[in-house]
């Protein structure tokens, strides 16, 4: 089966009967599609499911979806999802973050998941702005990007989280667009068949606070390379990409971190002995 | 000063010297020839502010009953050298019958020893050192300290051959010929405190440090996951634990910080693995966002707080009862929780392992608040007992349509679906929520849902394990303390009690929830009572009077450390209070 044939109603089946807050037009939805394709392609029993997610519109995911789910608090999804995946190596653990929740409070989380390398899928919600707060810059907001609260903007440059994957130490690196749920579906497919940490940046307009980032479907395309496993070449690429190349981008061989359980552990009682005069 | 307690058998050593003479080293044999002679002791580890190679003490005192505090004053005090002793000497207080001994290759004593007057007696430990090859002059200062306290030659033998395992037949040789001279040159020096011969015991015991037993709780309750950010005095925690969590089958993973800390712990408890996190005041601090997460969303876990010195960073290597507040207080909106804290070095067995039993049933965030003087001391106590929690997460097996994962149950706990649970999927959430989870500003949710969360912790079943009720139960004053400030207490009582004036003594493990009934039954006929506490503001005493309701008038003796309290100050205090 592939993207194109996964039945509507089985990925529909991932979806729970909880109806969205977000604004009419909001990225986000099609996100939420690209995920129960992805889901429904795979045929992830929705039980060994949990989406983990922060807090922002984006991160308002799990709550859609029927599969499990923990929605957090601001900024450490990966935290807690780390923690998850790690009691628990048999779940399928996705991510969910907003550009502010996962670069900018959970920037330092997002540095290490990607150098751990546990085998987690995270996609962001890349719209350029805080959408729950109302239309805040965010750290990957053009600089010249006016607001109230940095009236402007904030002249600072663009943080580039792709790059700052690929040099922590992701495993897969992957750049999508809501316009295109059918592409994105293909990507989380990929993410989450890959082993590792696996980032999948999801363009995702804010209709509400971005209304120019309609223009996005003018201005992405497909890579016109393909996905690669050398370092050096795909440090190139992400870092003189404008921010529209969609498509797998990176494909490593890092082996996923695991903590070791031991197959004969013994009884509690047992270790007390150390103690016994 | 106060009242001695030599009947007992009980003698008081400082050992000091500065980084590399292995003042510690010896310290930890002597408690081990100690332990197998059949003695009680415990062993407080001081360095200087230096993270490696400065100067340090080793302060044991060994007895033949359990020992709780350190002691008034010490009765020997070895100088391996005496750099920088000015900084110890206020934590080494001597007495004129003190016996001091100074090595004369050092030079004369300083003026902070001499004008202690206690006894000074030189002893060449440097060129008995030189005279053995190989020999150290760390253990020819153990060897007379075996000597001069009573310790069988026997048992430092066995002490060293223990410690020096690994090390070869040669260094086990050499440092053994060199305690021997040690002990040899005992013979000619007159001391009054040597301990008398043991004469057997029935408890098996047990030589420990607090941070070990809250770890070994830990495990015994069911703990499998720990996430931790290293952080001094909690450390010890998290390397005992990497170590015994490998052996029973669980891991521990070093975090980025503590906000990811305890967060990772909320994860793998979500998944259905009990969790926990160990870190100090500033750790702590980072964490109380996401313990109201697990508050809201209802995620047992435990978090053990090892309190140091506050705030900020404050004095990491010192002892302190000062994060009471932060613990009770430092979460967010209405966010019931429990915090318990252990009453002793063996109690921190009981203690972690009672957090964990009663984070896991209520699903809720358990704090255990311990602190560095418990942590990091090690002590000879009897073996704790193993007292089994049949430590039960409420969880469903299988689920029918529209499982509720908040549902309003009787007695608040509902059922936990863990993933992997066909028909459970719900999404646990930090927003309010209706029972089924669902995000809800709902005037009717939000009142329902903090009524669950009270609910569940106000009806539990607590039992005797609430507080340590002892002493005089009769007696119509009491005494209130928590934490390690009960040891010394508990000591000072004792001589009190030894000159005809008893007291009760109430030491609460579980501090939140408040429980005003609990402390009214047990004060029951008491027309006063005294707080003790290590807290410059009087925390404990604030808290008490603000939400425990207390029966009678309540006076409080509090002090901030980094001194810890000593039974003879207590003594003082309790008999002028007692008097007033
Ligand atoms: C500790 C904390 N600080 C601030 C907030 C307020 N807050 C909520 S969402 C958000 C930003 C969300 O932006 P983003 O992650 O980009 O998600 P979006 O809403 O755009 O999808 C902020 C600052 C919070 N909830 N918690
Ligand atoms: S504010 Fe923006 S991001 Fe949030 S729901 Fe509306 S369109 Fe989406």
């Amino acid at each position: 089966m592939n993207t194109q044939t996964v039945s509507a109603s089985a990925a529909r089946a991932y979806k729970s009967d909880v109806k969205p807050v977000w604004c009419p037009g909001c990225g986000d939805f099609t996100v939420l599609s690209a995920i129960t394709k992805a889901f429904a392609e795979l045929g992830l029993p929705p039980e060994q499911v949990a989406v983990v997610s922060g807090i922002g519109c984006s991160s308002r995911i799990p709550a859609y979806l029927n599969t499990y789910g923990f929605h957090g608090v601001h900024g450490r999804a990966t935290a807690l999802a780390t923690g998850l995946k790690l009691a628990r190596p048999d779940l399928t653990v996705v991510v969910a973050s907003g550009d502010g929740d996962g670069f900018s409070i959970g920037g330092n989380h997002f540095l290490h998941a990607c150098r751990r390398n546990v085998d987690l899928t995270y996609i962001v919600m890349d719209n350029r702005v805080y959408g729950m707060t109302k239309g805040q810059p965010s750290p990957t907001t053009e600089p010249d990007w006016d607001n109230a609260l940095t009236p402007g903007g904030t002249g600072l440059r663009a943080f580039n989280p792709l790059v700052i994957a690929l040099a922590s130490g992701a495993n897969f690196i992957a750049r999508g667009f809501s316009g295109d749920p059918v592409g994105t579906a293909r990507l989380i497919v990929e993410a989450i068949e890959t082993p590792g940490f696996s980032f999948v940046e999801v363009l995702s307009p804010c209709v509400t606070f971005r209304p120019d980032q309609r223009d996005w479907r003018n201005a992405v395309r497909p890579a016109p390379v393909q996905p690669t496993g050398d370092i050096g070449a795909a440090a190139r690429r992400l870092m003189t990409d404008d921010g529209f190349n969609l498509g797998v981008l990176y494909v490593g061989s890092r082996t996923p971190y695991q903590t070791h359980r031991t197959a004969a552990p013994v009884s509690p009682s047992e270790i007390e002995q150390q103690f016994a005069v | 000063m106060s009242e001695d307690s030599a009947e007992f058998g009980n003698v008081s050593i400082a050992l000091t010297g500065s980084g590399g003479a292995g003042v510690i080293t010896a310290g930890a044999m002597l408690l081990d020839a100690a332990a197998r002679a059949g003695c009680y002791g415990m062993f407080v580890r001081s360095s200087g502010p230096q993270i490696r190679g400065g100067e340090a003490a080793a302060l044991i005192r060994l007895s033949m009953q359990p020992v709780e505090a350190q002691d008034d004053v010490f009765h020997l005090l070895v100088g391996l050298d005496w750099h920088n002793i000015e900084r110890f000497a206020v934590e080494l207080p001597l007495a004129a019958n003190s016996l001091v001994i100074a090595d004369p290759a050092n030079g004369p004593p300083p003026e902070v020893i001499i004008e202690t007057g206690a006894r000074i007696v030189e002893v060449p430990l440097k060129d008995m050192a030189k005279a053995v090859p190989n020999g150290r002059p760390n253990m020819v200062a153990l060897g007379l300290i075996a000597g001069l306290t009573g310790l069988p030659e026997e048992t430092l033998q066995a002490a060293l051959a223990k410690v020096l395992e690994g090390k070869g037949e040669k260094a086990l040789q050499a440092s053994l010929a060199a305690a021997l001279a040690g002990l040899a040159t005992s013979a000619g020096l007159e001391f009054d405190r040597r301990l008398p011969a043991a004469t057997g015991h029935e408890k098996s015991r047990w030589q420990i440090s607090g941070n070990q037993a809250a770890g070994l709780g830990a495990i015994r309750g069911g703990v499998r996951f720990v996430a931790a950010y290293p952080i001094t005095p909690a450390t010890e925690i998290l390397e005992w634990l990497a170590a015994g969590l490998a052996k029973v089958g669980g891991a521990l993973v070093q975090a980025e910080d503590e906000l990811a800390s305890i967060n990772m712990i909320i994860g793998a408890s979500y998944g259905g693995t009990p969790a926990l996190t160990a870190t100090s005041g500033p750790g702590l601090a980072l964490m109380t966002e996401s313990i109201g997460l697990a508050v809201a969303s209802e995620v047992p876990i435990v978090v053990i707080d090892v309190m140091r010195g506050g705030p900020s960073t404050g004095i990491p290597t010192k002892s302190e009862q000062s994060d009471l507040n932060i613990a009770l207080f430092g979460l967010h909106g209405d966010a019931p929780h429990i915090v318990v804290a252990p009453a002793s070095i063996g109690d921190c067995v009981f203690t972690a392992n009672w957090a964990v039993h009663l984070a896991e049933s209520l699903q809720v965030p358990a704090l255990v608040l311990s602190d560095q003087f418990l942590g990091q001391s090690r002590a000879i106590i009897d073996q704790p007992a193993d007292l089994a929690f049949a430590t039960q997460r409420l969880t469903v097996e299988t689920v029918g349509d529209g499982y509720r994962r908040y549902a309003l149950a009787a007695g608040g706990v509902s059922p936990m679906a863990i993933p992997g649970t066909p028909g459970g999927q719900y999404t646990a959430e930090g927003l309010e929520h209706t029972p089924r989870g669902m995000p809800s500003s709902q005037v009717t949710d939000h009142v329902a849902q903090l009524d669950k969360r009270r609910d569940k912790i106000l009806g539990f079943d607590y039992g005797d394990h609430w507080a340590q009720i002892t002493e005089d139960v009769d007696s119509d004053l009491a005494i209130i303390t928590w934490g390690s400030t009960a040891g010394p207490v508990r000591e000072a009582l004792n001589r009190l009690r030894a000159g005809g004036r008893t007291f009760r003594l109430i030491v609460p493990r579980l501090l939140a929830p408040a429980s005003p009934q609990r402390m009214a039954a047990a004060l029951r006929g008491v027309k006063r009572a005294l707080v003790i506490e290590q807290s410059h503001s009087a925390q404990f005493f604030h808290y008490l009077r603000g939400y425990f309701d207390l029966p009678c008038p309540a006076d409080s003796y509090h002090r901030p450390g980094p001194l810890p309290f000593r039974p003879g100050e207590l003594v003082e205090q309790i008999a002028n209070w007692s008097a007033a």
